[in-house]
């Protein structure tokens, strides 16, 4: 059967061309029966606030959205894991009648009462947003009486898309930010919006900025503790990395504490280089700026000759992706082709306009850009394009093996730390490692020989 | 199923005792999406929010490690409140433009189950307005009420209810209804049923889809499942072996019964008791003896069996998972001598406590329904558990015990192969019993100062 993208569908898949931006659309719900990789609103919070160790999240719903969040990234902490723990109001028939209030409340006392968390977050779910639960009187209730900040979080899985909630994450966080006391902080300092601290990375940033002589009041939210998220306002600058879930917050912490916040990338040499010397030129301090160079050039060297090695053996190779947003996507284009790999097929799952016209701007001619897609046109796209390499999270992986074509995780699973310098040697290896393997000499998709079977009866 | 309070006063009273933590049971629609894809050419439809179907699949595919495609009539805020029989419909047109199912089957989310959208009435008139199409399956699955397991038999038999028709001469097959097993236990069933020189209608059979191969193109719907004609014949052939023990009331091997095929109620062939108890019956109605190669592995498993007897002997297993799952296991442990101080699910029936009840006084230390894997780590701790047996989400509760963890049912997170694992069987009990005896070994091995490398 030849395939065919839905009408539905049609304006969310373009090719790019020489020197235009093509229209196209996105930002909207998912069409009903297309098989969207996009979660729900509900999830764009929890992946938001996960990271935040020291605090309590509470999932007031059925327990299938607890169950699926649970332990759902690999957001590492240095200390407490509370964060890991996969706490759920498990409401059952009785509470979806008579309502919701009563069983949140009881859990919620009894999991801060055994747990002394710094602060807790409670989600609300379709469910308890459907029966009306007031989740935030109940929070302020918990809160007046054991004086740990409860805050709820108000992402509903039917009020829109991811992006929505990562509104909802923005106004908890909100809510946390501006609480602490922020006078030992020094003048050259930054919080670091949008970085989950996945297989270690926020460490990795952390160390680069410890070096240069600059102070990360908090990494929001990777590695977070409620304490340093509290004195967030105190900083002088936000950088903002996942620019899909923490604009929202950087523009509210501007309007409200006059930070300004920059868009930076710490995927790949030249953005990370980029990233550092940006954020030591903002801070006008000389001796801020001689020690970048320092870092910059010791790093870089110490990575540069393995990855011109690695290079070598993926000249030619070509690369599709499929991740959350597209300034994500941007950076990976510009990482891999400083490895030699050209992409040929580019997607997000919530990517706005503006990001997308960016996309465009950095990709090659003729390359597929689509929004929102699902499992049958990502597999088209992937032999229409002839892909080498396919680089996406755990639902497009299946796709990427079935095909045998060889595919790296960069979402919230993996175990290998991707930032700065040392990630974009470890991003070399991966890709390396699944481009180049010898197993996918074998595939029927290469018409590997193959002897000749019986067919079975039925 | 669950007992409800029958009046307002005791549902009152009916208060829960403590949060859950770490759970140690999925939502019904999963169950409902599994059953479904053991269907051949059958689609999955979950009407709600996005969320539930991706996330499902999220699920399945890092257990399965294959493609899991879950439509989704996608409802969002206006539909919530104006209801989704639209979205209902352009999500089947848009399966059917870009699958060509053969079948579809629609499981409600909570949101749907929530608002009240009357599904049947909405297929009713999709129906008669979209002219004749593929049949679709309707079941309703709301995870307030009941989790995965639930979801999964509640498909089965709203499947056998819908499609399970045919009435006519016998025919030479055996129906069976199994529990959430992996694709290749599924397998296994019908080599063994097969060996009697019968066909097997098993439902639902994942075996193919749920562990595929690789193929040149990408196959929309990957082959294998029942045919939709097998399904309809299943009241036409010799026996149905029902493993279920939390089958929605009725059962759907009920159902059949009435239908004319007679059921023959068995708890999982694990162990040597277990599958003999299954052969006999197969023996009967197939008028054939077991065959040679069953004889052999039946034999090799009791070799095996003196071999490792005294590494297993009082050895304190706790278990969790799926109600069949756990009982067919717990007898087991007891048949190699083994002692299963737990028996822990997060099934909200009674099955496994009701099942377990029949053994003598002593069997088992503590029986627990309704449990997260937090309860379990406190039961493991209470009865100085050595070995936890489940699925891999039982990884931190191991961890922190300091015991070993081997991993079988679903899900299976972290390990590959989870598809490829056989637990039933002389074969699947082989294997069962090497990784036990192995793991407690190596634990062994682990904790003694000095190592050890001959037995």
């Amino acid at each position: 059967m030849a395939f065919e993208v839905l009408n539905d569908r049609k304006g969310q898949v373009v090719r790019t061309r020489p020197n235009q931006v093509v229209a196209f659309s996105c930002d909207k719900p998912s069409a009903a029966g297309s098989v969207s990789q996009r979660a729900c609103t509900f999830c764009g919070s929890r992946v938001v606030l996960y990271p935040i160790a020291d605090a309590l999240h509470l999932v007031h719903g059925p327990v299938g959205c607890a169950a699926y969040t649970w332990d759902i990234r690999g957001a590492l902490s240095s200390g407490p894991e509370l964060h890991r723990l996969s706490c759920s109001t498990d409401l059952r028939e009785k509470d979806v009648v008579f309502g919701g209030e009563p069983r949140l409340e009881a859990t919620l006392r009894q999991l801060v009462e055994q747990h002394h968390p710094r602060a807790a977050f409670v989600y609300a779910t379709c469910v308890t947003g459907l029966i009306g639960d007031d989740i935030g009187a109940v929070c302020r209730r918990v809160e007046a009486d054991t004086g740990v900040p409860i805050l709820p979080v108000q992402a509903e899985g039917f009020r829109g898309t991811k992006r929505d909630g990562y509104d909802a994450a923005t106004r908890a966080l909100l809510a946390l930010i501006g609480r602490g006391d922020t006078t030992s902080i020094t003048p050259n300092s930054i919080n670091l919006l949008g970085d989950f601290n996945v297989a270690g990375e926020s460490w990795i940033i952390r160390r680069y900025f410890q070096q240069m002589g600059i102070e990360v009041v908090s990494v929001l939210t990777g590695d977070g503790r409620v304490d340093e998220i509290s004195r967030a306002h105190g900083a002088r600058l936000n950088l903002v990395q996942c620019a899909g879930s923490m604009t929202p917050l950087a523009r509210a912490m501007e309007e409200r504490y006059g930070i300004p916040f920059k868009q930076v990338s710490f995927f790949g040499v030249e953005d990370t280089s980029e990233a550092l010397y940006a954020t030591a030129e903002f801070m006008q301090d000389a001796r801020v700026l001689t020690r970048t160079r320092e870092l910059v050039a010791a790093e870089a060297g110490r990575v540069l000759p393995e990855l011109r090695a690695v290079k070598e053996t993926l000249r030619g190779k070509r690369a599709g992706l499929y991740v959350g947003g597209a300034f994500k996507a941007v950076s990976l284009v510009r990482a891999l082709r400083q490895l030699g790999v050209s992409v040929v097929l580019a997607g997000t799952q919530t990517g706005t306009e503006e990001e997308y016209r960016a996309l465009q701007a950095v990709c090659d001619d003729a390359t597929i850009i689509v929004d929102d897609a699902n499992p049958l046109e990502l597999a088209a796209f992937l032999i229409e394009q002839n892909v080498d390499l396919f680089i996406g999270g755990v639902k497009e992986r299946p796709i990427a093996y079935k095909l045998g074509i060889g595919f790296c995780d960069h979402n919230h699973e993996r175990k290998v730390p991707l930032a700065g310098f040392e990630g974009a040697l470890a991003f070399a290896r991966e890709v390396q490692s699944t481009a180049t393997s010898p197993v996918w000499d074998l595939m029927p998709r290469r018409s590997a020989p193959c002897p000749v079977f019986s067919k079975e009866a039925p | 199923m669950n007992t409800l309070p029958a009046t307002l006063e005791a549902w009152r009273a009916f208060e829960p005792s403590r949060a859950t933590v770490d759970p140690c049971v999925l939502c019904a629609p999963l169950g409902a999406t599994v059953a479904a894809c053991g269907l051949r050419g059958a689609v999955p439809i979950l009407h709600g929010a996005q969320g539930c179907a991706t996330y499902i699949r999220r699920y399945l595919i890092s257990h399965f490690r294959e493609p899991v495609d879950i439509a989704s009539s996608s409802l969002g805020e206006k539909e919530t409140v104006l209801g989704g029989e639209a979205n209902l419909a352009r999500a089947l047109d848009n399966v059917a433009k870009q699958y060509r199912p053969e079948l579809a089957v629609v499981a409600t989310t909570c949101l749907a189950e929530t608002i009240g959208e009357d599904v049947a009435g909405q297929l009713g008139r999709y129906r008669l307005q979209s002219g004749p199409s593929m049949p679709i399956v309707h079941v309703s699955t709301p995870s307030y009420r009941d989790g995965h397991v639930e979801g999964f038999h509640a498909t089965v038999l709203a499947v056998v209810r819908a499609l399970a028709c045919e009435r006519g001469a016998e025919a030479r097959t055996a129906n069976v209804l199994p529990p959430l097993l992996s694709p290749a236990d599924l397998r296994h069933l019908r080599e063994i049923i097969g060996g009697f020189g019968l066909g097997a209608t098993i439902l639902p059979d994942y075996a193919d889809r749920l562990d595929g191969v690789i193929r040149e193109r990408y196959e929309a719907l990957p082959e294998g499942g029942v045919p939709v004609a097998s399904v309809a014949a299943m009241p036409r052939s010799l026996v149905t072996f029902d493993f279920t023990l939390t089958g929605a009331a009725p059962r759907a091997s009920e159902v059949l019964a009435r239908r004319g095929c007679s059921p023959s109620l068995l708890g999982l062939p694990v162990g040597i008791r277990a599958t003999d108890a299954f052969l006999e019956p197969l023996a009967r109605v197939s008028g054939e003896p077991a065959p040679a190669w069953l004889g052999a592995e039946r034999g090799r498993l009791l070799d095996a069996y003196a071999d490792g007897h005294k590494y297993v002997f009082g050895k304190r297993v706790a278990l969790f998972g799926d109600p069949e799952l756990v009982t067919a296991l717990a007898l087991w442990l007891l048949e190699v001598g083994a002692k299963p101080v737990v028996c822990a699910t997060g099934a909200r029936n009674q099955a496994l406590s009701q099942a377990l009840g029949e053994l003598p006084r002593g069997s088992v230390d503590e029986v627990l329904d309704d449990a997260d894997l937090t309860s379990i780590r406190e039961a493991c701790r209470r009865t100085n558990a050595e070995l936890l047996l489940g699925s891999s989400k039982g990884y931190r509760a191991a961890r922190d015990l300091g015991v070993p963890l081997l991993r079988i049912g679903f899900p299976i997170h972290d390990r590959i192969g989870a598809g490829r694992l056989i637990h039933v069987g002389y074969r699947g009990t082989l294997q069962l019993f090497d990784a036990l005896v192995n793991t407690l070994l190596a634990a062994q091995q682990e904790r003694s100062p000095v190592g050890f490398s001959y037995l």
